[in-house]
This record gives C-alpha cells, structure tokens and sequence, in this order.
C-alpha cells in the first residue's frame, strides 16, 4: 500500500539529455512556481506562461524565436562559429572545448548566441537571442564577435537591432577575452547610434554580470519580462559580501522598473506587438537622419497608440 | 628579479597594500592636481576618484580606482570598489574632458565593482555599461595603466582606452582567482590554481595582444614606489605623444576609428565556414578558419 504513495519519478522532469526514456520528457511541463501540469501542446500555445500562476518559463533561443518573430521570417546568420580556447583552458579534467561540444550537443547550437534577420509584426530586424542552456549563455569571443556583426547587419541593412538576453555573465573560460566582449559589443552600439537605428534589449530570466554590464543595458528602449531577475551581481553574492537578506522582490523585472532602469515590464504574449509598435515609432529612415535634423519624415503608416 | 614569479605571487603583490595607489601615482606625476567630486546625481564615491591637473606639460583629467593602505582607510574607500556614483562621476569627467578637449589617464586598481545592495538598486550594470560605450567613442585620447589589480568589468568600465598599460605585477582579470575557484571547484581556497589558469599576468595580457605595453618592475613597486611611478609616468608621456603624433598628422577621427578597429578585433574563434540557415541551407566558406585578434580584419570590414 505504501508503494503507492512513494514519490514516483514519472512526472517529475528527467535530466536533459537522457535519451533513454521511453516516455517524451515533455509530454508534460510543470510549472516551477506554482507545479501546475501543462499538456506540452498547450503550454507551447500558451508561449510557455503558466495559465495558473502567470511564471514565464525559461526558453530556448529556438523556442524565443519562435514567440517573437513573424514565422517563417527567422534567417540564422554565422551560426559555424566555434570556440577557439585561447587559454587552452582544462577544470576537472575536462577541456573547455569538449565542455562547448557536449554544450552543442544538447542545445543543437554552437555557442550562446543565435543571430539572424527577421521580421517582427512586418518590422525587419537584426535579432540576437542568447542559449541559456549553452554553458549558461555566458559571454565568450564567439558570443561577442556574432553580435557584433549583428549589430554590422543592423547598420548595413538600415534595420533595427532586437537583442535577446539571458545570461550569467562572462564566460571564466575565456577570462580576458570574455570581459573584453563587453567593450567590443557595445563600442559597436556607439556606430549603431551614429546611424541613428533603435537598439532594443529585452532582459529576460536570469540576466546577470558582464552581459547587463554591457550591451544590453545600452539601449534606447529596455524591456524586461514579468518576474524576471535581472542584476549586476547575483543574489547569493550580493548575501555572501553584504551578510544581508535581501528584501522580497529584489532584482526582480518589476524592483528595476521601480527604480528606474528599464522602460517597461511586458508579458510574453504582449511582447511582437510592443516592439513591433515600437520599431515603427521609430521610422528608420533609408538613409541616417543627421543630428540636429528635426524635421523627419515619419513613415506613412499612423502610430498606434500603445496598448497594455 | 620578479619575472620567475607565478601567477599567485603576482595576484598578491598587485594586493599588497603598500603598493602605491592611484592618488600615489596622481601626486607624484600630477602637478597642481584638483580633485573633482561628485557625480551631480547621488553622491561622491570615495573608490573611484577623478580630477584635473598638468602632466609633464598639458592638461588632463585623470581617474582612479583608490584603495586604502590600511583598514580605516579602506573602509572610507570601500576596499576600492567603485559604487555606480563613481562610475557616474567618471563619465562626467569623460564628457568634461571632451568638451576641454583634454587626455583622459586612467589608474586600474580595484577588486571589482561594488556589489552591493545599494549598488544594485542605483544601476551599477547600466552605469558601468554607459561608460563603455562613452569611452569608446570619445574623442580624446585616453591610456589606461593597470597598476595593481584590474577586477572585472569594475576595472574595464574606465579602462577603454587607446593603449592599455600594466605594471609587471598587476594582473587584469575576468574574475578574482577565488570566484573562479568557487566556480570550479566551490573551494575558494584554490584560488592561486585558478590564478594560474585565468592567464591574468601583464605578461599573458601583453601576449593576447590586450595589453600594449608592460612597464616592468625589476623591484616590486611597492619596495621602490618613486622610481616606479616615475618609470610608469615615462612609459604613459611616451604613448601619449605617439598619439598626439597621431592626431596631428591623421586628424582625431582616426584616433577614434583605430581604437574601435582594436576592440573590435579582440576575440579568437573558429570559423567553421559554413552559415546553416534555419530553412536547411548551408553554404560553403573557408574551412575551419581560426581567427586570433587582429586590427587588420576589422580595418578592412
């Protein structure tokens, strides 16, 4: 009798990777909030958004894009760049480059980063969406050097920049080369601003240290996701230096609109129709208006008023 | 005498608290130095500190991460570790040395940026990020000297510049040697084998082509502080006329262009040459192509 009340393993998600099972490990999602099941089909028509409790799931690049673009629009660019271990970098016995393989492997994806074109709400845009699940979307020269000519595609393309970011930081495996994409990435966004195209950054869940330290928090419009936690340093650090418990709350989307960091706190559903609002707002010109120009031509098409 | 060191004895001689500090090097190389506060929106941070005064002939502003020599001081200083106020305060002093048209010398000597409660609640992400890209474009020449120790993005948020200098002791990393410990092996105690793994050395920076030049100690800087500042204030007054050579001959936009042209080259990663489209189209480049950090590249993009 007490069999059946043990906790049976069914149910509960299996670890990533373990091909072994016979039933699909995401027949069923449970909200890790609130343990509400969801039928994977309804969950994927419900962009991943708990019904019950409102959570935003965590997504892949290739399940965000799917949220965000216009279907069919997605065009991956520079998806053969790879690691190089310039430090020859070996933890554990493990090799950086086998730990970046065996990354790949899970995520189909051959570092953190997705770039590509595509169109939101009928908007062109150069999109960047980082891979949580590869090596914690953390910032290396591959990360960079993808955004970077994102941002290039940007500006040869008269489109608007959309970045997507999640991310622990910078990526130990890379040490000097990884903080150095933080410059990289955002002295590109200075050319960006010269050519008088939008960057627009949505934060989502978690986004931390060299990456909001960075090109993600140089934008002209930043949006975050509900409940999404969003720092500089992480919590457990910020305890382990401070020895205080941080209030209920913090670094979450909703602490750094409060406090005046971020422009708006948008919910997964809402979020083509807001950037797309958005880009059209800022009717990118075929040719960089010249600063001081005031007199632009806005787009034929009448701004819609914002909606929330 | 100090090139058989190791990483680790570098990490704690960049540390040692008798090693001359920013305000040493500002007082001995800056004449007439007047120290700036404050950053016009919350307050003045004592870690990061900034001023006006005469180097060897010109006027610049000058910035620097300042620790304390002993524990009072260091708490007045928070250890060195800039609040976002400081980082604020930095880019005033940017912008006021645009519109004076003056060199910006920075001195990198901090652990990390504060990481703070407070700090998180003021934008420290956002206000070291806006220095990025406001150093980046600057139309000044800027050298930043990485004196002692050069913590993360809290040591590159008034580090972009166009040379990068360091002591042969200071080190320059993306994670203190006992975060990278507690990352890997979630013991901090391991601290001097993630030194050695980081490759955080002037000399390993200088090799990567990040650092430009490593002013050498051939007695640790803080046995000789006076001759030390002084080799150091030589090495900067070099690299500043060679770019005041440059300025006058090709004009600032060239200055401004080649700093870009070297942080845009920064980065190694391996071309697989082939671009997947998500429709299932690949096309063919150059196999495998590795690329290390070169301005050439990305002079000719």
């Amino acid at each position: 009798m007490r069999e059946l009340f043990r906790r049976q393993p069914k149910f509960s998600p299996t670890a990533p990777g373990d091909e072994t099972r016979s039933i699909p490990d995401d027949l069923w999602i449970k909200c890790p909030k609130c343990n509400e099941l969801q039928y994977s089909k309804d969950a994927e028509r419900n962009l991943y958004v708990c019904p019950r409790c409102g959570h935003h799931a965590r997504l892949s690049a290739a399940q965000r894009i799917a949220t965000l673009v216009d279907d069919g629009t997605f065009v991956e660019y520079d998806a053969g760049l790879t690691q190089s271990d310039p430090l020859e970098f070996v933890a554990n016995g493990e090799a950086y480059r086998a730990k970046a393989a065996s990354a790949g492997r899970k995520t189909h994806t051959n570092d953190a980063l997705i770039c590509g074109t595509a169109s939101i709400c009928g908007q062109p845009v150069s999109l960047a969406v980082t891979e949580f699940g590869f090596m914690g979307a953390s910032m290396g020269s591959v990360y960079g050097e993808k955004l970077v000519r994102a941002i290039e595609r940007a500006i040869e393309g008269r489109l608007g920049l959309v970045t997507v970011s999640s991310s622990g930081g910078a990526r130990m495996h890379e040490s000097m080369f990884s903080l150095m994409q933080m410059a990289k990435t955002t002295a590109a966004l200075a050319h960006l601003g010269d050519a008088r195209l939008p960057h627009l950054s949505l934060l989502t869940d978690p986004c931390f240290g060299g990456v909001t330290a960075s090109y993600a928090t140089v934008a002209d419009v930043i949006i975050a996701e509900p409940g999404a936690i969003i720092g500089f340093a992480g919590p457990r650090v910020i305890e382990q230096v401070t020895r205080q418990k941080l209030p209920e709350g913090f670094q979450t989307a909703e602490f750094l609109l409060e406090h005046g960091m971020i422009d708006q706190v948008v919910a997964r559903t809402q979020l083509p129709e807001r950037i797309g609002t958005l880009l059209r707002h800022f009717a990118i010109q075929p040719e960089p208006a010249k600063p001081g120009d005031a007199k632009i031509t806005r787009s034929a098409e009448p701004a819609e008023a914002l909606h929330d | 005498m100090t090139e058989q060191l190791n990483a680790w004895d570098r990490v704690q001689l960049a540390r040692n608290a008798a090693r001359p500090h920013a305000l040493d090097y500002i007082n001995e190389l800056v004449k007439d130095f007047v120290e700036l506060h404050g950053d016009r929106l919350f307050g003045d941070d004592h870690a990061l500190i900034g001023g006006i005064g005469d180097f060897r002939g010109r006027p610049v502003i000058v910035l620097g991460h300042q620790k304390g020599a002993n524990t009072r001081e260091n708490i007045d200083r928070n250890f060195g570790m800039p609040r976002p106020e400081g980082y604020r305060k930095a880019l005033r002093l940017i912008r006021q040395a645009e519109k004076f048209n003056l060199p910006v010398l920075t001195f990198i000597d901090t652990p990390a940026a504060d990481p703070g409660l407070g700090s998180e609640e003021r934008g420290q992400a956002n206000a070291i990020a806006e220095n990025l890209i406001a150093m980046a474009a600057m139309r000044v020449p800027a050298i930043a000297t990485v004196v002692g120790e050069g913590g993360s993005g809290g040591a590159l948020a008034i580090s972009i510049a166009d040379r990068i200098l360091m002591l042969e002791n200071a080190i320059y990393a993306v994670a203190s040697p006992e975060a990278c410990a507690t990352i890997l092996w979630k013991d901090a105690a391991q601290a001097p084998a993630a030194a050695e793994i980081l490759r955080i050395t002037a000399h390993d920076l200088h090799g990567f082509g990040i650092a430009d030049e490593v002013i050498p100690e051939p007695v640790a800087a803080h046995l000789q502080p006076s001759a030390t500042i002084q080799r150091t204030g030589d090495a900067i007054e070099r690299h500043l006329c060679d770019i005041e050579q440059t300025i006058a001959t090709m004009g600032i936009d060239t200055l401004v262009a080649t700093r870009y042209a070297k942080y845009r080259g920064i980065g190694r990663w391996v071309d697989n040459g082939e671009t997947i489209l998500r429709n299932g189209t690949v096309t063919n480049g150059p196999n495998g192509a590795e690329h290390e950090s070169s301005v050439q590249r990305s002079a000719t993009r």
